[in-house]
């Protein structure tokens, strides 16, 4: 049977993409501009036919401890939320990550500080990728530029935070859940039966059978001896992640003279940017860190060997340009641009920045 | 008559939860938790769920009550483990889920989480204990501290213009749609224990019958909060708690 293409938004894609993976439940609050995450899942009515249950929450509070909740028990859980929502999260992902709980948490990023704006922006890439709560933590956080990585990065999300008992993020901004593409959903996965949960996960609290000791979920030590032993073996994990699971795109950085870095919808107008400089004779090509957390240090670092100048494309004041400066063995010229406020740039002041940045 | 003679399986008459392990409970003698943690054990194996329950622990003295009964537990962040149990039983309906939370934990810091939860009707048990202090981080003024009752952060006494009055969360719990059974217990005597007991035994067969949610506010002491002795707060406890938290049920679906 053919593939069948949809048009649809990014958040739509979200929705539809987890019931098709086998998600056993959705807890959220509505925000701009994340709410068809919500609306697409309460139209699909889900609990009908996979199962899955789809909960409104009393706040974004609630429903990141919903999730913490369902997540102890083995399921398969996720929220979804966008940036002061999130602010909001951020002391259940940080009880999520310090009791190694896998589940999704898909932020759609508008401007910020404070209430900000509803229109798109990265401004979260700090809160997303250093941490955010309070604690040492990491959450593994993956980047999509298009609606069809909206749909794939459900199930990718998933696998993960289970491969390593880790929260996972999708981290967009506002312009990847709002925009339509055509995408072709993921198939159908069926839900995990209980039996196959119990297997998969003999750590969750789901009732306590006969012969095994309590589960118990808990982020709390008070002795400090065995607190450092269970931080030291979350700082292995993270290790092992750096390790493993490091993903990102490179696009026709082989000639190229300079670097675009870019994710997101920054990826995308750099796209468009290296379409126009290179008309102008001018070689460009972009790497698009598709992980966030861990963060593509070593490509950024090769690629730097061949370029006269990296731009960081980035709808914020300049975060990710901290790790791709952390990246660089040498001084090579690194510069930031991006606007803020949830205003966008076009791919002609890129190429512009290039220009007047990089090249003067 | 030796020990021996009397110690034998024919002359049991009590005999403690097989749930309840032997580990020392941190709680300061003569704290009401002792005697509602055995309730939930007890309730829990006379109901035969040892397999199926799943207890929700509070921030609060409570927090380690996943030490103390040998079933499967999580821990919830302060004030959210309604939100947690309403995740848990939707999943697994056929489970026990139930929280067990001090005043601080359900009546303040969690109000929004434990009214919706109740307020959307969901299939678990509540067990609220009402000691009118905060008692882990060392006696602070909680959301139901009497009018004039001192505190370490109301040495003067809770006085109403500054801090507002006493709230009676199980009366508000009490006028929600959702709720099926909302009672208010104590365990200061042996009739009150065996009340407790039966109260608790409803709210977690009503959570498995699907009528909604229950809630059992316990009225407690806590003798090191109060800085009493504990014969001295039981007594206080009635004189003084009792006239503003009256015993008894506030609602009864059945």
């Amino acid at each position: 049977m053919a593939e069948e293409v949809v048009l649809m938004k990014g958040n739509e894609a979200i929705a539809r993409a987890a019931i098709r993976c086998g998600a056993d439940g959705y807890f959220g609050y509505p925000i701009t501009p994340q709410s068809e995450v919500l609306e697409t899942l309460a139209e699909e009515k889900p609990w009908e036919t996979t199962g899955m249950v789809v909960l409104q929450a009393e706040s974004e509070v609630a429903a990141i401890n919903m999730v913490y909740g369902a997540a102890a028990t083995g399921k398969m859980v996720f929220t979804s939320s966008s940036s002061p929502g999130v602010s909001l999260k951020q002391e259940g992902i940080s009880y999520i990550a310090g009791a190694e709980l896998p589940c999704l948490i898909v932020n759609i990023m508008r401007g910020g500080p404070g209430l900000g704006t509803i229109q798109p922006s990265q401004s979260d890439y700090f809160q997303s990728t250093k941490g955010g709560g309070h604690g040492d933590y990491r959450l593994i956080v993956l980047a999509p530029s298009s609606v069809q990585e909206m749909a794939d990065f459900v199930s990718l999300a998933f696998d993960l935070a289970f491969k390593y008992r880790n929260p996972a993020m999708i981290l967009a901004d506002g312009v990847i859940g709002q925009m339509m593409e055509k995408a072709v959903l993921p198939p159908f996965r069926p839900r995990r039966t209980e039996e196959e949960i119990i297997a998969q996960c003999p750590w969750a609290a789901n009732g306590k059978k006969k012969g095994r000791k309590p589960n118990i979920i808990t982020s709390l030590e008070l002795d400090p001896v065995i607190m450092e032993q269970r931080n030291i073996h979350l700082q292995a994990k993270y290790r092992e992640i750096e390790k493993n699971e490091v993903r990102c795109e490179e696009i026709q950085c082989e000639d190229a003279e300079y670097l675009i870095v870019a994710f997101g919808s920054c990826a995308r107008i750099g796209m468009k940017a290296i379409e126009i400089a290179r008309e102008q004779g001018i070689k460009v090509g972009l790497l698009r860190p598709i992980t966030l957390w861990p963060f593509p240090y070593h490509k950024i670092e090769h690629l730097s060997h061949h370029m006269k100048g990296i731009l960081v494309l980035e709808l914020n004041a300049g975060q990710m340009i901290e790790d791709v400066r952390l990246a660089l063995q040498s001084n090579i010229k690194t510069v930031h641009s991006g606007r803020m406020g949830g205003i966008v740039p076009d791919p002609d002041e890129v190429v512009d920045a290039i220009k007047e940045k990089l090249m003067k | 008559m030796t020990k021996e003679n009397i110690i034998k399986p024919e002359n049991l008459v009590y005999k403690k939860s097989t749930l309840l392990n032997d580990n020392a409970m941190h709680y300061c003698p003569g704290c009401s938790h002792g005697v509602v943690h055995k309730l939930v054990a007890e309730v829990i194996e006379e109901m035969g769920m040892e397999e199926k329950a799943i207890g929700i622990s509070p921030v609060g003295c409570a927090v380690f009550m996943y030490n103390y009964l040998d079933i499967d537990w999580e821990e919830a962040a302060h004030g959210r483990a309604p939100a947690v149990a309403s995740a848990i039983k939707r999943l697994w309906p056929d489970r026990l889920v139930f929280t067990y939370q001090g005043d601080g934990d359900l009546a303040c810091i969690g109000t929004a989480e434990t009214i919706h939860a109740l307020n959307r009707g969901e299939n678990i048990a509540i067990i609220f204990i009402n000691n009118a202090i905060y008692g882990m981080t060392g006696g602070q003024m909680a959301p139901t501290t009497l009018v004039g009752m001192r505190t370490a952060t109301c040495p003067y006494g809770r006085d109403v213009h500054l801090h507002g009055y006493p709230l009676k969360m199980t009366e508000i719990a009490a006028t929600l749609e959702g709720t099926c059974y909302v009672t208010r217990q104590s365990v200061h005597t042996v009739a009150a224990i065996r009340k407790a007991k039966k109260a608790i035994r409803k709210a977690f067969e009503n959570s498995m019958n699907g009528k909604g949610s229950s809630l059992v506010e316990i009225v407690s002491t806590c003798n090191s909060g109060w800085k009493m002795s504990p014969a001295a707060a039981n007594k206080w406890m009635e004189e003084n708690m009792f006239p503003y938290y009256p015993l008894g049920d506030l609602k009864d679906k059945e």
